[in-house]
């Protein structure tokens, strides 16, 4: 047993729901007792879908518990056949299944004889993998076997485009910037002249899987999601793949470089050098920046830097290798993947971190006292409680990681938005510090304004039980209250102001 | 005056239709709970023992108020555990020691899960032990998604609760309040069940000191160490619709007489709490009917927004046939009202003023689902075309870019709707979507899918 307050990576069904929902015209059914299909109020507030999230639950209940699921998991799942005609029926482990032990293969066996959409379970365990390893693994089960169903019926075509073509493997929902991201890439390939063949899985059918193997090469921005995918089809069709996420001037280049040397491989002949010239010195804003004076104030400064092992080593790149920021030291939470990070952002920071406490992250960040911290959700509310300033800068996230403008963290763009929420983050600490150091703007008192609760001309006291129901009332809200319920007590003629007179102020100021 | 008769259930089941459906619908789990209830009860701290998905779920659903260092926390059951490779005794030891190190609560409150229910651990049993060890005293709940929808998880907590107060007391006889001044009448000790924000406590209070009953003591209280004195033969009344475990436990472990009464939400239904309450007692109730009369027509303006509008409930919460009562008095047409689970007899009183409401206005009784299924629904909502959905959030998007207002059901259980004063709370909500939408009809299309 674990004492865990809070957690960075969700449980696996996340991750296999995530890419699920993604794809267009999946459906998931999960094996889950009831209130487990939170997944969908997330899709649903944090992404504001439009559409019903295409996840249903089958549901575990006492019942179940006592006599198995015996046909329920096969009828709800040829049910949702029927009503919703999908390609595909994603049957979905959890917690509860995996200590069940039910043979779920057995019913998605049974169920695909009657059902027209195709029926896969769903090859994860709740006790080995988190979301992102789930994720990862689902996509690569799902392409595997559309891959294979067209192998079999001899409907897979591996010649390549004619032009050079690319799959895009890593756009899904409930990801930190990704529908930006992916816009970024998109513009990024037509700039370079590469038709994009196929972006999986958001919004893609799982019908187009099959003519993955016609692009000249794969790309994978984010290496949580997406890496199986890429390695399955080396494998198989010998299909070469970039995981060098685009993150960042000097990595985009870097991108664009290895896309040059495929292309080049595949007798393309092309030169990309004038491009990332242009790109980086012209176009992109933030290599200028990076070099004008404003920024020299920023060279030496302490940040840290904790996230996704993608983000978090694109970060610490572009901190220290574009900005000259000292990064003390640089984390992930994703321990599996502590290899490949040691190996990217061992020679630019410190010390590096693996770790999924956030307690230790918060004590570490409060040891060390950066200028600056860039992190998730859970270090943007410690960097509150100690006053330090801090960028978003990958997933766990909330809904305003979610923006409607366009935010891209990828490309060159991107390096543009990164550029400005790094030296966002630092001006306003500085600003903070200086006017600690100077004793703030406004050195005369404020009197009376209005806006708070201390207003000392009311003549009508308060007695001690609606004091403290006072006390109870938001702060914001606080000196509204207290000059309505005096008001009322005013008219009325009382001296004193009772819980009763408070809540006939309440109903009289409706 | 209208009194609240005895319920008769035959006479109700010909009258109202109830129908069961699939129970494939979508709610909180139960253990969210945790959330109102560690705030409400100051000095507890709520251990959850399940998994990732449990904390998952916490995490998301809580949202700020994770990081606001709360006292509750994920006991996250490892492969070891679930094997019984681990002792759960050594391990909740551990745990726990680490809770009363740390945060030093008052009672440290486990919740069972679905994990907990699969592997059969055997909470019950290890709390009475650990507690002796640590000196702490602990109180289990199951609060799980096998057996319980969202605000049950409530109920799970308190009938665990209703057990603990003054056990050793159970020998002492039954005993009149002693009135504490001269506003009170001599009456059995009257103690209510459900968890309200303290604010609502002194307004519920208040308004039956006004009648001259003393209430001797909420279930729960404040903290821990302040729970009420329970005993035989004192009265019990709930304030929500969801407590029927709590009731079930205080008549029949604590051998108390429940005063069966509609809940006080909205002005109607704290008017027929309030008489019923007084009708035990055998007190003539005083101007009520005044003080309803002077809620509603405060409510005039909220009333007259929706009045003749039709409302569907989708159910998640057990709030449901409250509201819809309610909604029905100010005005509304309920097409439908779908409930996680119904319990005839703790909501009688409940059951037979909906009935009384709709015959006064006129309306048919709308359909009671037990266990909906969502589907089915959404799909009747687009042949009814209501004029509001009161729906949970998973529902509630894609609703509206159908063109369709709805409500999140959930902010009913966090606002607070009890009594004469908060009345307006409630219809504040319900056209809260109304006002809005309102205002946005200049853009242009309601409808933002193509899809169906």
């Amino acid at each position: 047993m674990k004492l865990a307050y809070w957690m960075y990576a969700g449980p696996a069904h996340i991750g296999t729901l995530r890419i699920a929902s993604s794809f267009k015209n999946v459906h998931a059914i999960m094996h889950a007792p009831l209130g487990d299909d939170y997944f969908n109020v997330m899709r649903s507030m944090l992404e504001r879908k439009r559409d019903f999230t295409a996840v249903t639950a089958s549901v575990v209940d006492r019942h179940v518990l006592a006599r198995g699921s015996q046909e329920k998991v096969v009828n709800n799942i040829s049910r949702k056949d029927k009503e919703e005609k999908p390609d595909l029926v994603v049957l979905t482990p959890t917690c509860t299944s995996s200590i069940l032990q039910e043979d779920l293969q057995n019913f998605v066996n049974r169920a695909s004889i009657e059902t027209q959409a195709d029926v896969l379970l769903a090859d994860v365990n709740h006790y080995r993998v988190n979301e992102m390893q789930a994720a990862d693994r689902t996509l690569e089960q799902i392409v595997q076997f559309y891959i294979k169903k067209a192998q079999k019926t001899k409907q897979l075509d591996t010649t390549k485009t004619i032009e050079p073509s690319v799959n895009i493997i890593g756009s899904f929902n409930l990801a930190f910037h990704n529908q930006h991201d992916i816009a970024e890439l998109k513009r990024l390939m037509s700039d370079l002249n590469i038709k994009i063949n196929s972006i999986i899985p958001e919004g893609a059918s799982v019908q187009e899987l099959k003519n993955l193997p016609k692009a000249w090469f794969n790309i994978v921005p984010y290496r949580e999601i997406g890496l199986l995918t890429a390695e399955y089809l080396k494998d198989e069709f010998d299909m070469p793949f970039i995981d060098t996420t685009p993150m960042g001037v000097v990595e985009t280049a870097n991108c664009i470089r290895k896309i040059q040397y495929i292309l080049n491989d595949n007798n393309a002949d092309v030169n990309f050098e004038k491009y990332i010239d242009i790109q980086t010195r012209f176009v992109s804003q933030s290599a200028w920046f990076s070099r004008s004076i404003d920024c020299q104030n920023l060279t030496g400064k302490k940040a840290i830097v904790f996230g996704d092992s993608t983000h978090a080593a694109a970060m610490t790149k572009i901190l220290t290798k574009e900005m000259g920021i000292n990064v003390v030291w640089a984390g992930t939470y994703c321990k599996y993947d502590k290899s490949w990070f040691e190996k990217e952002v061992g020679d630019l920071c410190d010390e590096i971190v693996i770790t999924d406490d956030h307690n230790l992250i918060g004590d570490l960040i409060a040891k060390v006292e950066p200028a600056v911290i860039f992190g998730t959700q859970m270090e943007r509310h410690v960097a509150k409680r100690l006053n330090i300033p801090c960028g978003v800068i990958s997933a766990p996230v909330h809904i305003q990681n979610f923006p409607l403008s366009y935010r891209p963290f990828l490309g060159y763009e991107g390096a543009n938005q990164i550029a400005d929420l790094i030296y966002n983050s630092f001006t306003l600490g500085m600003e903070d510090h200086l006017l600690e150091i100077f004793g703030g703007h406004d050195t005369k008192e404020v009197l009376s304004a209005g806006l708070s609760v201390t207003s000392e001309d009311s003549e009508i006291k308060w007695n001690l039980e609606s004091q403290a129901e006072l006390t109870k009332i938001p702060g914001f809200i606080r000196g509204k209250i207290k000059r309505n319920t005096e008001k009322f007590a005013q008219e009325q003629k009382m001296e004193t102001i009772t819980l009763e007179i408070m809540y006939a102020a309440k109903e009289a100021a409706a | 005056m209208n009194q609240i008769k005895h319920v008769d259930n035959n006479d109700l089941k010909e009258k109202i239709n109830f129908e069961c459906e699939t129970g494939n619908y979508h709610t909180f789990c139960p253990i969210s709970c945790v959330a109102w209830l560690y705030q409400k009860i100051e000095d507890s701290f709520f251990l959850v023992i399940g998994t990732k998905t449990c904390g998952y779920f916490l995490q998301n659903a809580l949202g700020v108020m994770i990081f606001a260092e709360p006292r509750y926390a994920m006991a996250e059951l490892e492969e070891g555990d679930i094997s019984a490779q681990l002792s759960d005794y050594e391990e909740l030891k551990r745990l726990c020691l680490q809770v009363k190190r740390d945060r030093n609560p008052s009672v440290i409150f486990w919740i069972g899960t679905c994990t907990t229910e699969i592997i059969k651990m055997d909470l019950e049993g290890i709390a009475p032990k650990l507690e002796a060890e640590i000196s702490l005293p602990i109180v289990v709940a199951r609060a799980n998604g096998l057996d319980y929808a969202f605000t049950q998880g409530e109920d799970t907590v308190l009938a665990a609760l209703a057990q603990r107060p003054n056990a050793k007391q159970l020998e002492t006889q039954l005993e009149k309040a002693i009135p504490t001044d001269k506003d009170y009448i001599e009456h059995v000790p009257l103690i209510l069940f459900g968890s309200i924000p303290d604010p609502v406590v002194n307004q519920l209070t208040l308004e039956l000191k006004k009648q001259g009953i003393q209430v001797s003591g909420w279930l729960p209280s404040k903290r821990y160490t302040e729970l009420p004195l329970i005993n035989e033969g004192n009265y019990v009344c709930g304030v929500n619709p969801y407590l029927s475990r709590t009731a079930t436990t205080l008549m029949r472990r604590r051998k108390c007489k429940l005063i069966g009464a509609p809940f006080p939400i909205g002005p109607d239904g704290t008017r027929a709490w309030l008489e019923k309450i007084c009708t035990v007692f055998s007190i003539e109730p005083k101007g009520l009917q005044q003080r309803e009369d002077e809620i509603w027509e405060k409510l005039k303006y909220y009333v007259s927004l929706i009045d003749g509008k039709s409302v569907f409930f989708m159910g998640d919460n057990l709030l449901e046939i409250s509201l819809a009562r309610f909604l029905i008095r100010a005005g509304m047409i309920v097409f439908e009202i779908g409930i996680p689970y119904m319990d005839k007899r703790y909501q009688g009183a409940e059951l037979q003023l909906l009935q009384k409401t709709c015959k006064e206005k006129n309306i048919p009784i709308p359909i009671i689902i037990e266990k909906p299924d969502n589907y089915n629904q959404v799909d009747r909502i687009r042949d009814m075309k209501p004029d509001l959905v009161i729906t949970g959030m998973a529902h509630a998007n894609p609703l509206e870019a159908r063109g369709i207002n709805t409500k999140w059901s959930v902010e009913f259980t966090f606002a607070q709707i009890h009594g004469f004063t908060n009345a307006i709370e409630v219809l504040e909500l319900v056209t809260r979507p109304l006002r809005r939408n309102q205002k946005l009809e200049k853009i242009g299309s309601q409808r933002y899918t193509d899809r169906r």
